[in-house]
């Protein structure tokens, strides 16, 4: 191999081919398409029209599900973040020889099968899950409570798949956090509590800040959790992305959708990018 | 901080609860594939191997087994192959655009995996092909590759750039000094990448979903079927396989890493 100008070219002709080929184009394709009609032989006909997005926008249907959307983002980064932030400055202050074992024991759901785990629910918050169960055999109830099949048990299995990001991402700005500042508070008179309050929250909040993203991001692309553990009134907008393109087959709408969902997201990261810069997230996955 | 302070202990006392919630779901899986009953979820009466029995004879599952490992073996190899050149290119080389595409690069973790579902399988229809193992493999790789990226660029920005440029000094062409020191240096986040390629591949469900068809099932899309009727012990059988093999295989090659460079030293 010659060390030309050419040779970086070469070593990247694979990914860049490949993400264009099946990310880039497939994706304009969807911006495309969206604008296309849908003909009732089920034929997609090529046109520039906003029939599709104004269907999604003439009553309070679609919009609903939209802001659904993103309510529930915001309710699982909220329990996220009030949920993973203890743990991740558990290990961080941390001096047991175990560390390392407390730290793999976080990582381990992501090695279990994302739809085990939301299915697992079934298992626990069912009629004759653990939960009832439990509750039948002490006596405190007399019939089963019905807990599946609404955003509650929806959140769950969304914490489920998303509070190891968020533990993680706070745990690595809690790392970088120079100890000296600490010593320093400390010497000052600072009390322990102080000494948090003042020097590990506010440089922590990186890692809160990018875990939040990551998992609003996350929540509002996921479909799986409200199909299995939701119940006909907590669809979220990814669901109905599936059950346009997957069930009915109307691809201009499915697509329109799509875009839809994606202007949401680039919205949400091009105005974090703006306060706080999106190189923490990276950072943070680097480091798992 | 005094590990004796009463925060302390609420502080441990609240992780711990935080692990019993992660790890429940998990554990009652496991517990639930050996209920001899047929239906319904507790109480448990005894413990039987009848659900493994049965999915080691159901031909179905067996095909989306094969199917799922050499999805995962396939989309490990391409991915962590062409992530690795890529990663040279970044790390070692100094070019127009550099920055730009390295962000292109890791666009599949910013787009939503329903929407490259979505958008792969438009792009099949258009070109009027049929659905096939080979848009799976393709898809799989496309959502690992960046993940592969992050994880062999950090490493490779780690090695210092001296080793290459003796090895090239004493004569070395360039794939020689890649093969006899850069890759060598580079082996355990190459097998980082392709672990966690190999694990995303065999676990994916959401974008998964769209590509799949009847004769090309993978696991969780086999689970995804199964459950329409309802949670069943054999789901649950099922994935307690499922949380055996993808835990233990990190976690074994994990312990055999560390025991092989124990070795070396």
């Amino acid at each position: 191999m010659k060390s030309g100008k050419w040779k970086p070219w070469a070593l990247l002709a694979p990914s860049v081919t490949a993400v264009f080929l099946f990310l880039v184009i497939p994706v304009c394709f969807i911006i495309v398409y969206s604008f296309w009609l849908r003909a009732p032989s089920g034929a997609d006909i090529p046109a520039f029209q906003f029939g599709n997005y104004a269907k999604f926008f003439e009553d309070l249907f679609y919009p609903r599900i939209l802001l659904r959307t993103i309510r529930i983002a915001l309710e699982s980064v909220v329990l996220c973040v009030v949920m993973g932030y203890i743990p991740a400055y558990f290990f961080y202050r941390s001096t047991s020889r175990f560390k390392q074992v407390f730290l793999l024991l976080i990582m381990l759901p992501f090695w279990v099968s994302f739809i085990i785990r939301t299915m697992s629910w079934i298992n626990i918050m069912g009629d004759s899950g653990l939960i009832n169960h439990f509750l039948l055999k002490i006596g405190v109830i007399d019939a089963p409570i019905a807990m599946l099949y609404n955003e509650f048990s929806v959140l769950m299995g969304l914490l489920m798949y998303l509070l190891p990001f968020m533990v993680l991402n706070i745990y690595v700005s809690l790392e970088g956090i120079d100890k000296n500042l600490l010593e320093a508070a400390r010497s000052m008179g600072c009390t322990e509590w102080q000494a948090f309050r003042e020097v590990t929250l506010p440089l922590s909040l990186p890692g809160v800040s990018a875990g939040s993203l990551l998992v609003f991001v996350l929540t509002a692309g996921t479909y799986l959790p409200p199909m299995i553990l939701g119940g006909p009134g907590n669809d979220m907008i990814a669901n109905l992305i599936y059950k346009r393109v997957i069930g009915t087959l109307d691809w201009p709408f499915g697509s329109a959708i799509s875009v839809i969902l994606l202007l949401l997201l680039f919205a949400i990261v091009w105005t974090y990018n703006r306060y706080f810069g999106v190189n923490q997230i990276f950072k943070s996955l680097q480091g798992k | 901080m005094k590990n004796f302070s009463p925060g302390w202990t609420l502080i441990k006392i609240y992780t711990f609860l935080v692990y019993i919630f992660l790890f429940t779901p998990i554990v009652v899986v496991i517990v639930l594939a050996f209920n001899p009953k047929q239906f319904g979820i507790f109480p448990m009466e005894g413990v039987s191997l009848r659900w493994f029995i049965k999915l080691a004879q159901d031909s179905a599952i067996i095909d989306a087994f094969k199917n799922s490992l050499i999805l995962g073996a396939l989309t490990a190899l391409l991915s962590t192959t062409i992530g690795i050149l890529a990663s040279l290119a970044f790390i070692r080389c100094e070019f127009p655009g550099k920055n730009t595409l390295n962000t292109l690069l890791l666009a599949p973790i910013m787009i939503p995996e329903v929407v490259l579902g979505v958008a792969l399988l438009l792009f099949l229809r258009f070109l009027q092909m049929p659905k096939s193992f080979f848009l799976l493999l393709i898809g799989h790789v496309v959502l690992t590759l960046p993940y592969v990226l992050l994880i062999v660029q950090a490493r490779l920005g780690g090695i210092r750039k001296d080793y290459e440029d003796a090895a090239k000094s004493l004569g070395a062409n360039a794939f020689q000094t890649f093969k006899e020191i850069t890759f060598p240096l580079l082996l355990p986040a190459v097998l980082a990448g392709a672990l966690f390629s190999f694990t995303i591949s065999f676990d994916d469900i959401t974008a998964t979903l769209f590509w799949a068809t009847a004769q090309n099932q993978t696991v969780p899309v086999k689970i995804f079927s199964m459950l329409r009727n309802s949670i069943s012990p054999e789901i649950n059988a099922l994935g307690a396989v499922m949380i055996v093999l993808t835990v233990a295989t990190p976690l074994l090659a994990g312990y055999l890493s560390r025991k092989l460079s124990k070795l070396r030293e």
